[in-house]
C-alpha cells in the first residue's frame, strides 16, 4: 500500500516536470469527456422530461397540422398551437364511449412568457400535481401558477394581466386581471412553466376583447372554442380505431404522442450522436496525444528509469510509474471534465429556459456519469500501454555504456 | 565480497563466450576493473550486479550467489546489496536532491526515511544541498550527491563507473578518497572501473582484474576463425 503512495506521488512529480505537455493533454481530455458528460446530462433529461410529461397521455387531438406541432405545443407548450377547435366536438369526444378522460386546454395569453393555460381541475391532477399555497382557481379569472413561475415574484393574492400572443409584447388585456389564487409544488414536469386557470376566463378574456355588443357575446358563447384535448383511452382497443376515425371523419386531428416523440427523440438523437461523436473523437485525440507525451517522457528518461532499475525497482514498479502517470491525468481530467459538463448543461438550461423551453439543468448527477472516470483510466491506460512496456523494457546496460 | 570461478558470457549474437579471469575480493577490499572500452568491462559489472545472466561458471557477491533467483529476487537483492555510481551520474532532473536519494527507498519498495536521507548527504558533505535541483548543482558536487544515493541503503558492495573521468588531478584525487572513505564507511567492498592511470597509482594497495589481456584473447581467437 505504501508502495502504491510512493508511486502515485512521484509519478506525479514526473507528471509535472514537464508542465506543458501535461496541461495540454489534461485539456484535450477534459473536453472530451466535458462533451460526453454533456451529452450524457442532456439527453438522459429530456428523455425523462418527454417521458413525464406524456405519461398518461393516449392521444392529443386539435386542429389540423403538423402532428408533431400540435404534440409540441399541447402536451410540452413548446411551440404554437395549430389552431382551435370547436367546443362541441370536443364534447362529443366526451361522449364517446372508447374515450375515458378528456382534458381541454385553451392556449392564447402568456405573462412574462409562461403560458396561461385555460383547462380543467383534471389537468392539475393529471400530473398528480399538489399545491404549495393557496387553492385552486374556483371562479373566472383567478389563476394557479406553476412553481418556475412563481419565481418570477408573484404571490397568493397578487394581480397580473395576460398579453395576447403566446411570446409577450402582444395586446395586454388590461380590463381583464388575473388574481392568484395558489402556487403548485415544483413536480418536475411541464406544469412547473405554466399559469393555469379555468377555461372560462381565457373565453371570458377574449369575448370582451372581440365583441362590440351584447349580442355578439352572445353568439361568440355558441362559438366558443378550445385549442387541444387530451384523451385517455378506455381500453388499448381505442388506438386502433380512435385516431383513424378522428383524422378521416372530422375536422380534427389526431396525433398519437408515443409515435410522434419517438420521431422527435430520432431528430433529437442525430444531435446527440453527432456531439458524441466528436466527444469521442476528441477523446481519441486525447489519447493520441497522451500516448506521445508519455512515449517522449519514457524516451528523454530512459536514463533515470535504467538508474531505477540498477537501484533495484523491478520492471514493474518502473512501468507502473508511467502508467500512474497517465492515471494522474485521467483523474484530473475527469474531474475536471465532469465539472466542465455540468456547467455547460446549466448554460444549456440558461439558454433553453430563456426561450421557455425544456428544462435541463447541470445540477444534477446521473449514476451513469461514473462511467466518465472509467472511460478516462481506460483511455489513459491504452494511451500509457506502449511507452510503459518500453519502461518494462528498459535495459540498464545503458548506464553502463556499449558492452 | 566477490568470488567468480570460470565466469564466462555469452553474446546474444552468437559466437565465442566472454571468459573472465577469476576474481577473490574479500569483504572491504577495493578491486580495480581496467580495460579499454569493448573489452568486457560493461558486461563484467552488469554480471555482478544480477543485470544479466552467466553464460557458465560460479558468482558469488556479498555471500549470495548470482544466478540462481528469479527477476524480482534479484532485483530486491541488488537494491539492497548493491550501490552504483555510474559514470553519467543520472540524477533526475525533476526531483529535488533529497527526492533523488528517496528514489533509492521506491526503488527498494521501502518507506522513505528522511532522517537517513540527510545523514546520507551529510556523509559526503552536502547536506545543505539537500532541497536543491540537480542542475543547481556542480558537477563536484553532483557526483556526491550520487555517492550518497549509491550508498543510502548500506549496501555491501559500491561499483563504480570511470569515476574520475573527466576530472582535474586535485578532484580526481578528492573523489578517490571520498569514495574509499564512504565505502569504509558502511564496510563495503568498493570495485572501480576505470582506465585512468591515476587511480592506478592512487590505489597501489587495491586488487586489479585487468580485462585488456582477454580482449587481446578474444582479438586472437576471431583472427583465428578467420
Amino acid at each position: 500500500m505504501k508502495s502504491i503512495v510512493q508511486l502515485a506521488r512521484l509519478s506525479w512529480r514526473y507528471l509535472w516536470s514537464r508542465p506543458l505537455a501535461a496541461v495540454l493533454n489534461l485539456l484535450v481530455l477534459t473536453l472530451g469527456l466535458a462533451a460526453i458528460t454533456l451529452v450524457l446530462l442532456v439527453a438522459t433529461q429530456l428523455d425523462r422530461a418527454f417521458e413525464r410529461d406524456l405519461d398518461g397521455i393516449d392521444l392529443v387531438v386539435g386542429a389540423k397540422g403538423s402532428p408533431l406541432q400540435l404534440i409540441l405545443a399541447g402536451v410540452f407548450h413548446i411551440d404554437v398551437p395549430t389552431g382551435n377547435i370547436p367546443l362541441q366536438d370536443v364534447q362529443a369526444l366526451q361522449a364517446n364511449p372508447l374515450v375515458a378522460q378528456v382534458i381541454p386546454l385553451s392556449l392564447g395569453d402568456s405573462y412574462q412568457g409562461a403560458r396561461i393555460v385555460g383547462t380543467t381541475p383534471d389537468y392539475v391532477q393529471h400530473y398528480r400535481a399538489t399545491l404549495a399555497q393557496g387553492r385552486l382557481w374556483q371562479q373566472p379569472m383567478e389563476a394557479v401558477l406553476g412553481a418556475g413561475v412563481a419565481h418570477g415574484g408573484l404571490a397568493v393574492g397578487a394581480a397580473f394581466i395576460g398579453s395576447h400572443g403566446l411570446g409577450g409584447g402582444g395586446h395586454a388585456h388590461g380590463d381583464h386581471p388575473y388574481r392568484v389564487s395558489g402556487v403548485l409544488a415544483p413536480c418536475g414536469c411541464v406544469l412547473d412553466r405554466l399559469i393555469l386557470t379555468s377555461t372560462e376566463s381565457v373565453w371570458k378574456v377574449h369575448e370582451a376583447a372581440t365583441a362590440d355588443e351584447p349580442e355578439d357575446l352572445e353568439i361568440l358563447k355558441e362559438e366558443r372554442e378550445v385549442t387541444v384535448a387530451l384523451l385517455r383511452y378506455r381500453s388499448p382497443l381505442a388506438a386502433v380505431t380512435l385516431p383513424r376515425q378522428i383524422n378521416a371523419d372530422t375536422a380534427l386531428q389526431a396525433a398519437a404522442p408515443a409515435i410522434e416523440v419517438t420521431r422527435l427523440l430520432r431528430l433529437l438523437g442525430v444531435g446527440a450522436d453527432v456531439l458524441r461523436a466528436f466527444g469521442g473523437v476528441l477523446l481519441a485525440v486525447a489519447a493520441a496525444s497522451v500516448f506521445i507525451a508519455l512515449w517522449n517522457a519514457v524516451r528523454e528518461r530512459r536514463a533515470d528509469l535504467a538508474m531505477l532499475r540498477m537501484l533495484g525497482a523491478p520492471p514493474g514498479r518502473v512501468a507502473g510509474l508511467v502508467l500512474w502517470e497517465a492515471l494522474w491525468l485521467a483523474a484530473l481530467a475527469s474531474l475536471l471534465g465532469l465539472l466542465l459538463g455540468h456547467a455547460l448543461a446549466q448554460a444549456l438550461g440558461w439558454a433553453l429556459q430563456a426561450q421557455g423551453l425544456l428544462p435541463v439543468t447541470g445540477l444534477v448527477w446521473l449514476p451513469a456519469e461514473a462511467g466518465v472516470p472509467l472511460l478516462a483510466a481506460l483511455v489513459a491506460a491504452l494511451a500509457a500501454l506502449l511507452p510503459a512496456l518500453q519502461a518494462y523494457r528498459t535495459d540498464v546496460a545503458d548506464l553502463l555504456g556499449q558492452p | 565480497m566477490i568470488r567468480t570461478r570460470g565466469l564466462c558470457y555469452q553474446y546474444a549474437g552468437g559466437g565465442a563466450p566472454l571468459r573472465f579471469p577469476d576474481v577473490d575480493l574479500r569483504q572491504g577490499g577495493t578491486l580495480l576493473l581496467r580495460g579499454r572500452s569493448g573489452t568486457g568491462k560493461s558486461t563484467w559489472l552488469s554480471l555482478i550486479a544480477g543485470l544479466r545472466g552467466a553464460g557458465g561458471g560460479d558468482l558469488f557477491v556479498a555471500g549470495t550467489q548470482i544466478g540462481t533467483q528469479r527477476g524480482a529476487e534479484i532485483d530486491a537483492w541488488r537494491a539492497r546489496h548493491i550501490g552504483f555510481l555510474p559514470q553519467k551520474l543520472h540524477l533526475s532532473s525533476a526531483l529535488s536532491v533529497a527526492d533523488n536519494l528517496a528514489l533509492a527507498y521506491f526503488a527498494a519498495g521501502l518507506p522513505r526515511d528522511d532522517a537517513f536521507i540527510a545523514r546520507a548527504l551529510a556523509g559526503v558533505g552536502v547536506a545543505e544541498l539537500a532541497q536543491r535541483k540537480p542542475h543547481q548543482l556542480s558537477g563536484g558536487q553532483a557526483q556526491r550527491v550520487a555517492l550518497a544515493r549509491a550508498v543510502l541503503l548500506a549496501p555491501l558492495l559500491l561499483l563504480a563507473d570511470e569515476p574520475t573521468a573527466s576530472l582535474d588531478d586535485e578532484a580526481a584525487a578528492d573523489a578517490l578518497a571520498l569514495l574509499q572513505d564512504t565505502a569504509a564507511a558502511c564496510e563495503a567492498s568498493l570495485v572501480i572501473a576505470t582506465h585512468d592511470q591515476r587511480v592506478v597509482r592512487a590505489l597501489p594497495g587495491a586488487q586489479v582484474l585487468d580485462l585488456n589481456e582477454i580482449g587481446l584473447q578474444r582479438l586472437l581467437d576471431k583472427r583465428e576463425q578467420l
